[in-house]
């Protein structure tokens, strides 16, 4: 179980993130929306562990999370915005590495890298360069890179961005059946149907600062769909 | 500490750099080729070597016998190549930097010379017309025309034709009332040594009919190296600098790919691992070292086994000044990592501050021709110590201890280069 407990983070005069909190529960699935700019970048980085909060704490199944070699860090799969991979390397020596840095080798190590290329279909690519994928190929193994020392928490930064509807499709199977086998998932995402689909909660952050934290039901119980509720509570002016 | 996150670091840093085959090549041939080129320009001559002359011009506008002599005597020296000229031809000639330097001989150059010889008064003059960015040539042409000039004066002094009436008149001016100035003592003397040569030459004419001055010695040169012997091989120090500099450029690659994977988000994903800073930036160190050292290795290996380059010195010395050096490249990689604020923008600074380096070292040319204020200022440049450490383990031939300082300066630098780097480093984005 994630908990953060009112998260504050500043760069200069500008408050990314303020006074947010949150709690997500083990087979959870949390949507964390917001424009651009709101902080959601910012908030998974807290959690994380890749920045340090001005004030505020993150604790997994209730121990700190705290310093570079914090034991809690491999509770965590970080799945971030970039397509983080070696695109010279193949495909399983992207994997080999990744898992390499959580101290996997030998068999565990291959065991690893054969499941997760299995859940998101790619174990017949494994060989080939990243640099032939497509985006959407990428995306996956962007995932699987995220998944392979198996943590109990997720945390995916908008994983669906620039692919194709049958790549996105895959992904979100990818993950309902990860939430099915218990991991807790942290999403965040620009796509109202996305939250829609995996949500069992969603939060709605803007200017830094948590403004809805239900259920898709408990925010549109008043009528109207998500996305209405979303532009209603963080207004329609551009976000550039 | 596990070690598999340090090895799968080292393993995937090698595995990028194998799989760009530009940079391979850049790490590999071009050292080589660079280094064949510069050792082959700087290559000792052996004793079969036929020298490079320098070519000169000789301008004779005495024609007398003393000016004739001198051109024959640098006609036939091994140092030069001689040609004559009108002076204005040889003017031209020079200016183009089609020869270094034109000797011109004035006319009455050979009557005045004979007979400042023995009074020290009323010399003449001879001109060196020469290429300023030759300045060095300049000074062996002047010792070998000095070599040359003194011979033809003294063998017509002591031989020639014109000796007699130069003597007599010389000894008629001491007795003149006009040679008040020289002392009594001095003149009896010189009146003396005349009057001894004028018997001399008579002697000398009846017989074999040789004389004048000669160098009084010969030459024998020997090169102080490991072996007694040995020809010196330019290769060793060629090899030596370039493959620093290309340690360089690898160490180079390794900080661009870093602000690369800054770039790209992978460095999010390696913070998010329970790694320590120290751990990923000593493996970043390892993998940078480990291929510093292929570099180097691979280009002294070729140069020895095709240049016949030989580790005269201790081997020990060797491997740890290449150990040092590499470790000073990849802490310097990683300093450029740190410093750098996008990988283009890196590239370029840190691309010129090593050509820097590695030409103040003396990678290129060796630090004695540098001017002195410089030899002394280039200690505060890691390269000088690395170049020096590799010169001295090859083919100077000396011992350990002459590696200890260069190694202990190196790893000083890598230490500094680290700090300096961890320091820097931009942890969050």
């Amino acid at each position: 179980m994630l908990e953060a407990v009112d998260l504050r983070k500043s760069f200069g005069t500008l408050v990314a993130v303020d006074d947010v909190s949150l709690r997500l529960e083990n087979g959870e699935t949390l949507g964390l929306l917001g424009p651009n700019g709101a902080g959601k970048t910012t908030t998974v980085s807290i959690l994380c562990g890749l920045t340090t909060p001005d004030r505020g704490t993150v604790s997994i199944d209730g121990q700190p999370l705290s310093g570079d070699t914090s034991p809690g860090k491999r509770k965590i799969g970080l799945v971030p915005q970039d397509l983080a991979l070696y695109e010279e390397l193949s495909a399983r020596d992207n994997l080999q590495f990744f898992g390499a840095l959580y101290g996997l080798a030998g068999a565990e190590l291959e065991a690893a890298m054969a499941s997760v290329l299995e859940l998101v279909g790619l174990t017949d690519r494994a060989k080939d360069r990243v640099k032939v994928f497509s985006g959407g190929m990428k995306r996956r193994l962007n995932l699987a890179a995220g998944l392979l020392h198996n943590p109990d928490i997720l945390l995916l930064d908008e994983p669906t961005v620039g692919v194709d509807p049958q790549s996105r499709n895959a992904i979100f199977d990818n993950l309902e059946q990860l939430r099915s086998r218990g991991k807790a998932l942290l999403y965040t995402t620009h796509y109202m149907e996305e939250a829609q689909r995996l949500a069992d909660r969603i939060v709605i952050i803007d200017h830094g600062k948590v403004i809805a934290s239900d259920t898709v039901a408990g925010l549109t119980r008043g009528g109207g769909t998500l996305e209405s509720v979303f532009l209603s509570l963080t207004g329609r002016s551009l976000r550039d | 500490m596990s070690l598999t996150p340090v090895i799968g670091i080292v393993r995937k840093d090698l595995r990028m750099f194998w799989s760009d085959r530009r940079a391979v090549i850049m790490a590999f041939a071009m050292p080589i080729s660079i280094a064949s080129f510069f050792g082959f320009i700087f290559q000792g001559r052996s004793a079969d070597d036929e020298v490079a002359k320098i070519p000169i011009l000789v301008v004779d506008q005495d024609g007398s016998r003393i000016s004739k002599a001198i051109l024959d005597g640098v006609g036939a020296d091994k140092n030069l190549d001689v040609r004559s000229l009108p002076l204005e031809q040889a003017r031209d000639s020079v200016r183009r930097g089609n020869d270094t330097v034109a000797v011109v001989i004035p006319p009455g150059f050979g009557d005045a010379a004979s007979r400042a010889f023995f009074r020290g008064t009323g010399k003449p003059q001879l001109d060196f017309l020469y290429d300023p960015s030759r300045a060095m040539e300049l000074a062996m042409v002047r010792g070998v025309m000095t070599q040359h000039v003194m011979e033809a004066v003294s063998k017509d002094m002591f031989s020639g034709q014109g000796s007699q009436a130069v003597i007599d008149d010389t000894l008629k001016q001491l007795d003149s009332p006009s040679s008040t100035a020289m002392p009594e003592d001095e003149r009896r003397s010189l009146r003396d040594m005349l009057t001894s040569i004028q018997r001399f030459n008579t002697l000398n004419r009846t017989s074999s009919g040789g004389g004048g001055l000669s160098m009084p010695f010969d030459m024998h040169e020997e090169a102080v190296m490991a072996r007694q012997n040995a020809a010196y091989n330019g290769f060793a120090h060629s090899f030596a600098g370039m493959g620093l500099q290309f340690m360089l450029f690898a160490a180079i690659n390794m900080g661009i790919d870093i602000l690369t994977e800054r770039q790209k988000g992978i460095w999010k994903r390696l913070r998010s691992v329970p790694l320590s800073k120290f751990t990923l930036l000593g493996s970043k160190i390892a993998s940078g070292s480990i291929i510093s050292s292929l570099v180097l290795l691979v280009s002294f290996a070729f140069s020895i086994i095709v240049w016949h380059v030989r580790i005269d010195g201790s081997k020990v010395g060797f491997v740890g000044v290449a150990v040092a050096s590499a470790l000073m490249a990849a802490s310097y990689g990683l300093l450029i990592a740190a410093l750098g604020k996008t990988p283009n923008a890196a590239r370029g600074v840190s691309v010129l501050a090593t050509l820097l380096m590695v030409m103040l070292g003396g990678a290129w040319v060796p630090t004695f021709v540098f001017p002195a204020w410089l030899q002394k200022l280039t200690v505060v440049v890691p390269t000088r110590w690395a170049v020096d450490g590799f010169d001295a383990m090859s083919w100077r031939g000396l011992g350990f201890g002459s590696a200890v300082m260069p190694i202990l300066v190196l790893l000083g630098f890598a230490l500094a280069f680290s700090a300096l780097a961890v320091w820097r480093f931009r942890w969050e984005e």
